[in-house]
This record gives structure tokens, sequence and C-alpha cells, in this order.
């Protein structure tokens, strides 16, 4: 447990994890509204970066390191995603 | 003190996150939506894997939280930028300050 070795405050990390949970709700209130295909593409992109603080933050709360290749992997996909989603809808007529 | 510069670089990691989300839903128009996910978002993820590099037991956890640092901060401009070409080329709608911007925003 990182955040026994370190001491951390014990409130923080539940605290950072709420709050970051917060913050992909109000991610998914575009990701519901957005009035083009393109505003959702971008909210995508900002949930998956939410995601991975979140798994970073499981590290420190629980201790084991291979959360963090999960991190990693979200970061990797996200991308790809996003590519792949701009140009396939650069190339296609359907409207946004 | 290394507990305390850990600790204010994941609570600003996690106000950086937060403001990306709120801006996300309060900008006007996608342009304006592009900048609030890409720069915040990159920050605040950012830092908080910074915080874990600080205060990693082992290298590889750090050597491996910097890796990720590092490609995150690579691909947000070049996702931004395809986003936003696409953006353009689709001609979606600016915002425009002078007109009434209201219909754009909701």
């Amino acid at each position: 447990m990182f955040s026994n070795i370190l001491d951390l405050p014990t409130w923080l990390i539940p605290t950072a994890q709420v709050l970051l949970g917060l913050a992909a709700a109000i991610t998914c209130y575009r990701i519901w509204r957005g009035p083009s295909v393109m505003d959702r593409i971008v909210a995508l992109d900002l949930f998956a970066s939410i995601t991975m603080a979140q798994f970073v933050l499981l590290v420190f709360s629980s201790g084991f390191t291979s959360y963090l290749d999960v991190a990693s992997a979200i970061a990797i996909i996200s991308f790809i995603a996003t590519i792949a989603f701009a140009r396939y809808l650069e190339k296609t007529e359907c409207s946004l | 003190m290394i507990t305390y510069i850990a600790s204010f670089l994941i609570l600003s990691g996690v106000f950086f996150a937060l403001i990306a989300a709120l801006g996300i839903v309060r900008m006007p128009d996608i342009y304006c939506r592009i900048h609030a996910a890409t720069k915040a978002g990159a920050l605040g993820v950012g830092l908080i894997l910074l915080a874990l590099c600080l205060c990693s037991p082992t290298p590889r956890v750090c050597i491996q939280s910097v890796l990720i640092l590092i490609f995150s901060y690579l691909t947000a401009p070049i996702a931004a930028h395809m986003i936003g070409r696409v953006a353009l080329l689709r001609n979606l709608p600016q915002w425009n300050p002078k007109s009434d911007s209201k219909k754009i925003s909701k």
C-alpha cells in the first residue's frame, strides 16, 4: 500500500476518486447531449483520460502496480480510437 | 516532504480534470471544447501520474508512469488536431461572440 508507506492523509485518495467520478458524470452529460458527433468524440477522449486517472489512483489505494498497465492500455486505445473516428468521419458522407 | 508534494499534485490533478469536465459542458462550440478537453485533461492526468512517479517504491513504476505521461502528452495534440481538422472540413458551426450564441451552446 503506497498510501500507508507514504503516510498520505487517509481522506485524500477517496476524495480524489469521488471528485474524478463527478468529472466523469459531467463528461457523460456532454456525451449524451452533444449536438454533433465530434462533440461526443471529444467527450469520449476526455472520459478515457479520466478513467486513466482513476486507475492511477487505484494504484495508490490498492498497492497493485498492475493497474498501471491498464492505464497505459487505456491511453493507447483512446488515442487510436480518436484517430480512427476522425479519419472515418472525414471520409464518409453521413451527417455529423 | 514528498508526502505533501504528492498530496498537492494529486489534488491539483483532480482539480484540473474537474475543470476540463466543466469546460467541455460550458464551452459554446466544438473548437473551444477541444481546448478544454485536451489541455486541462492532459494536465490533470499528467499531475496524478507525476505524483505516482514521486512516491513509487520501485523504479519500474516510476519509469512506466513517466512513459505514460510522455505518451499522453505526445498524443493529445495529435488527437485534438485531427478532431479540429475534421470539424473544420465538415463546416461545423463556429461560435460568434457578437451574435446570439445561445443557439449553438445548448
